[in-house]
């Protein structure tokens, strides 16, 4: 068991070393596919170790995305690269932190509905704010980011996130919220402090998806509060997430890859019909994949089997 | 009075929030699903006014002819074909829950994309009976007026459906305990779908109500889902007055906050009532207990 361990821990880690390399052997525009690929990975895994164990259906991802953006376009004249980096992933983590105390005790559908419009809500106080405090609408940001950083930065997030989530499974905590996932009030009955248990993995996740749109905002030279709190960008996580099957470490990642592909093929050609196209996958996954890919490979394994 | 002014129009915009949230309510309170794609039918009833209107003069009210009836069929449909399946299928109430939301969003975004290619994303508006109205000294638009009047009528209508007849009974009963009232005879499935339909078709009217004096676009759906459903929250689920009534709050306080703050955080109101009334009353602001 030990040596399979240590098997298992130097092919990730070759498989690191060679995902590290890639910008050196690949053209700018492939670099670019990459990037939108880890940073959804990251944002998928870290959405569903949230959302997926404990079925509180979250649609902030956008708003700590934007977040993290908009730390970066404040920020980014004053403080050095790295420090806005360490700043952005708090400030999404204290946000989290008050989000999920005054609403992570209620039932699913008024967190969802919370969630929803908090994206939305943050992006018309930052513009509220922009138009009559600073009277600028949009922003610049003057970092010089090659691609290749950006990807490097994204590739370490995604490690760290995977490996944190593959990590917290096996705490205490990690079958905490496993547990409170199946059935809240036996959670709550086991002593687990419910509460606070969510709230801690809630902003833990929230701070992820932060840093990535931290890291994210070094491709803009321009930022505007559209752009920064696109809610989009939450319910491609959620269906990446659910594509892939949201209780397994690799599910998540599984369902972000072929769906970054399909979205970059769809606004590059059918731009008009990418709603529709969104649309159509969840009700697709709804019916036909409820467990996701994952859950898919494990039936088809159990029927080799038998 | 300019003050009294913002009020009046907030009465006037409460009076359709009180009505979309009890179409939200016969969907949720009654037939217990949770249909994120509630205010495509909205979206769908202000176009047909639009082009009804625009192309071929045929006025606003008479388009319900056709709209109305188009929603609460479809309406109908995704209950039975989309929504029901997935009842059967689910394990307990969170899957449940957790399987509509999310169907729901699939069928939002499906509307609106059509929306988007077939008619643009700009913003639409037509002028009818734009005439200046004096009410107790303040001027308002006489299509406000009607829409609010239209509005509250069909709300009282529904209230008394409810309240007084056989069939508001069984639904009601329904609402409170859908496993009971199949013992006393009450065809569950049946009314639960003629309640989600009748969700839609009155969506369809909000629509057109509210075509005739704000403008609106192929993404204006969700916008109207969210008000009703911090309305029925704020009003106690399965509560009708009490969403009247929570409507109309909704409305006035979304005028002041645009007169006294700025009329860019209207959705900021809507999000701090929603968070104060779910701290403070979960259980809604009308609702006993």
């Amino acid at each position: 068991m030990v040596e399979n361990t240590w098997f298992r821990c130097s092919i990730a880690a070759a498989a690191v070393a060679f995902l590290a390399a890639v910008p050196l052997m690949v053209s700018a525009y492939t670099v670019s596919l990459l990037v939108s690929m880890l940073a959804y990975i990251s944002l998928a895994t870290a959405w569903a170790f949230f959302s997926g164990r404990t079925r509180y259906i979250s649609l902030a991802t956008a708003a700590f995305v934007g977040i993290g953006t908009y730390t970066v376009a404040l920020l980014s004249d004053h403080l050095p690269l790295p420090m806005v980096l360490v700043i952005a992933p708090v400030v999404g983590f204290v946000v989290a932190l008050g989000v999920g105390l005054a609403t992570l005790r209620l039932s699913g559908v008024y967190f969802v509905i919370f969630t929803f419009g908090l994206a939305e809500l943050i992006k018309q106080v930052v513009i509220w704010f922009e138009i009559n405090q600073t009277k600028t609408l949009a922003r610049y940001i003057f970092v010089n980011a090659s691609g290749a950083l950006i990807y490097e930065l994204l590739l370490a997030t995604a490690v760290v996130v995977l490996a944190g989530v593959w990590w917290l499974s096996r705490t205490p905590l990690g079958y905490a919220l496993r547990v409170i996932g199946e059935d809240e009030m036996v959670a709550r009955h086991a002593g687990i402090d419910t509460t606070r248990v969510k709230v801690l993995i809630f902003a833990a996740t929230s701070a992820v998806m932060s840093l990535v749109g931290a890291i994210l905002s070094l491709r803009y030279t321009y930022v505007d509060p559209n752009i920064g709190f696109n809610s989009l960008v939450s319910f491609q996580v959620l269906i990446m997430a659910l594509l892939g099957g949201i209780g397994r470490l690799w599910g998540p990642a599984m369902g972000a890859i072929p769906l970054v592909l399909l979205f970059e093929l769809l606004s590059g050609t059918f731009p008009h019909y990418f709603s529709i196209a969104v649309g159509l996958c969840f009700v697709v996954i709804v019916y036909y994949l409820p467990g996701g890919v994952m859950g898919l490979m494990d039936r088809w394994r159990a029927r080799l089997r038998a | 009075m300019v003050l009294f002014e913002a009020v009046l129009s907030g009465i006037l915009v409460g009076g359709m929030y009180g009505l979309i949230a009890l179409g939200l309510n016969l969907q949720y309170g009654i037939a217990r699903m949770m249909n994120l794609a509630y205010g495509e039918a909205l979206m769908g009833g202000a176009f047909t006014a639009f082009w009804f209107f625009t192309l071929w003069r045929i006025d606003p009210l008479a388009s319900m002819l056709f709209s109305v009836p188009v929603a609460f069929v479809g309406n109908w449909l995704i209950y039975r074909y989309l929504l029901t399946p997935l009842v059967r299928r689910a394990a307990n109430q969170d899957v449940l829950e957790a399987d509509t939301i999310l169907v729901t969003f699939g069928l939002l975004f499906v509307f609106q994309g059509v929306a988007l290619v077939q008619w643009g994303g700009e913003y639409r508006g037509y002028t009818y009976l734009a005439v200046p109205l004096n009410v107790l000294g303040a001027t308002v638009a006489l299509n406000r007026v009607l829409a609010f009047a239209a509005a509250v009528a069909l709300a009282l209508a529904l209230y008394w459906l409810l309240r007084s007849t056989r069939l508001g009974g069984a639904m009601r009963a329904i609402a409170i305990d859908p496993v009971a009232a199949q013992l006393v005879a009450i065809d569950v499935p049946r009314l639960s779908a003629l309640a989600f339909a009748t969700g839609g078709a009155i969506m369809a009217v909000a629509g057109t109500l509210v075509s005739m004096f704000l403008s609106f676009n192929a993404s204006i759906g969700i916008v109207y889902t969210l008000k009703a459903l911090i309305v029925v929250i704020m009003g106690g689920v399965g509560r009708m007055l009490g969403c009247l009534m929570a409507g109309l709050l909704l409305g006035v306080a979304e005028a002041l906050g645009a007169y006294l703050v700025d009329p860019g955080l209207t959705l900021a109101i809507n999000f701090a009532l929603f968070l104060l009334v779910l701290l403070v009353r979960p259980q809604g602001l009308f609702s006993r207990g």
